[in-house]
């Protein structure tokens, strides 16, 4: 019987097919497991009202310090997240069929960090408006905060993806992910929080924002490769 | 045809085989025994392309094949230790995806009937989690027949399935083997099948 199927190897039609299984997969289980979901945010939104609480209720104090303090609160909802990207596959041997398969690793896993972000990173950036409230932060600060939030927090998943797997199988691999992924993290911290600070100051926010872009292109091109990498050397 | 030539794997410091070669052609199957930490399951995850041998070659149809080779891919339906489901979805949910996954079509009928095969009629819209391990162990059966896959690789897949599945094991595997497929499985239960078509091989 089974001739090799006429195979969906390494050929480009292959990708967009195997990026939609992960994406319908991985979006299927965050559903049903909600509750799961609604601890990360809920972790995020109390993270973030802690500061106000914690420090002064003076205006123009929570105005400057509120766009780096959602952002910081952004990067921990993200690492809180990520083991849960491969580690369940691993331990339940998905990741060995999903390395086996036809389609190519990249686009199954680039899959993967779509739904990843979807669940995680843009719930944290559509929460960022009523969260920046908070802060006493301008409208057009809002604006600003949440566009950038709209690009970083991809770019948190495509690197957490890469650290993500590089640790899997690890033990104590999430507090090692946590050293390992955090200091990557510091780019997008620095331009996405001085987005609204440039804002404040008259000059605008293009220039951080279009880094932020630029950034998430690199990495939306890169990340799915490296972390397809190391997916196969962790179940070597 | 599957050649293995002069393969060798280690795992630390402790050398697991060394010059390892057989042949398997299509309608043989190549059952492999030994005792635990002989390196059985390290040897077929070589042949799935999972892990890479210290050295030697494997050939899939006359071409050297590397880990994760496209080829191979397309060619292997690996049933490891973990049967790789999902708890969260139905058996129906979870024999889908994984066919999708092996990029095979996977309509409901197919899916249904595949289920009802392996004596999973009522279970089908069961989440995985309330399954006993055997159920389970039959879902990975109803994945290798829907997977078109010519070459099974099989480890341990006699754990957990009662005598009703063991016999439907060995039927599926003669079934497979008899329309041209290839197997290696690691096991020490007989899956009674006919003597032409078995090689053994016993690591030490």
């Amino acid at each position: 019987m089974p001739s090799a199927p006429a195979s969906a190897t390494l050929d480009a039609g292959a990708v967009l097919p195997g990026v939609r299984w992960a994406l319908a997969r991985d979006m299927k289980l965050a559903l049903r497991s909600r509750a799961e979901l609604g601890v990360q945010l809920l972790f995020y939104v109390i993270v973030v009202s802690l500061f106000p609480l914690a420090t002064t209720p003076e205006r123009n104090l929570l105005a400057t310090m509120g766009p780096g303090v959602l952002w910081v609160a952004a990067l921990l909802a993200s690492l809180l997240s990520l083991p849960r990207l491969f580690a369940a596959d691993h331990a339940d041997g998905t990741l060995e069929q999903i390395a086996l398969s036809p389609y190519p690793l990249p686009a199954l896993i680039s899959g993967k960090i779509l739904a990843h972000w979807l669940t995680t990173g843009l719930p944290v950036a559509l929460l960022a408006p009523l969260l920046g409230l908070q802060y006493a932060v301008e409208s057009e600060g809002l604006l600003v905060l949440t566009a950038a939030l709209l690009l970083g927090t991809p770019i948190l998943s495509l690197l957490g993806a890469i650290g993500a797997a590089l640790t899997l199988g690890l033990r104590a691999g999430g507090s090692l992910l946590a050293l390992l992924i955090l200091p990557l993290y510091v780019p997008v911290l620095i331009f996405g929080a001085g987005a609204v600070d440039s804002v404040r100051a008259g000059l605008g926010a293009t220039a951080n924002l279009s880094l932020l872009g630029a950034g998430l292109l690199v990495a939306a091109v890169g990340a799915p490769f490296a972390a397809a990498a190391a997916v196969r050397i962790a179940l070597d | 045809m599957l050649e293995i030539h002069d393969l060798a794997a280690r795992r630390g410091n402790t050398r697991l085989f060394a010059g390892l070669s057989f042949k398997v052609e299509a309608g043989q199957v190549l059952v492999v025994t030994g005792a635990n930490g002989t390196g059985k399951t390290t040897l077929l995850r070589m042949v799935a392309g999972l892990s890479a041998p210290e050295s030697g070659e494997i050939r899939w149809n006359g071409t050297a094949v590397a880990p994760f080779d496209p080829t191979l891919r397309a060619a292997t339906a690996f049933a490891g230790h973990h049967p790789a489901l999902k708890d969260e979805l139905t058996a129906e949910e979870n024999l889908a995806a994984l066919v999708e996954l092996a990029g095979e079509p996977a309509p409901r009928e197919k899916i249904r009937g595949a289920l009802d095969a392996v004596s999973l009629t009522r279970q089908r819209t069961l989440p995985a989690r309330v399954l006993s391990q055997g159920q389970r162990r039959r879902i990975g059966l109803a994945r290798l027949t829907l997977s078109g896959r010519p070459l099974w690789i099989l480890d341990e897949p006699v754990t957990a399935l009662d005598a009703a599945g063991t016999a439907l094991l060995a039927t599926l595997v003669a079934d497979h083997l008899a329309s041209g497929g290839l197997a290696v499985a690691a096991t020490h239960t007989s899956l009674g099948l006919p003597e032409a078509r078995v090689r053994s091989l016993a690591l030490a």
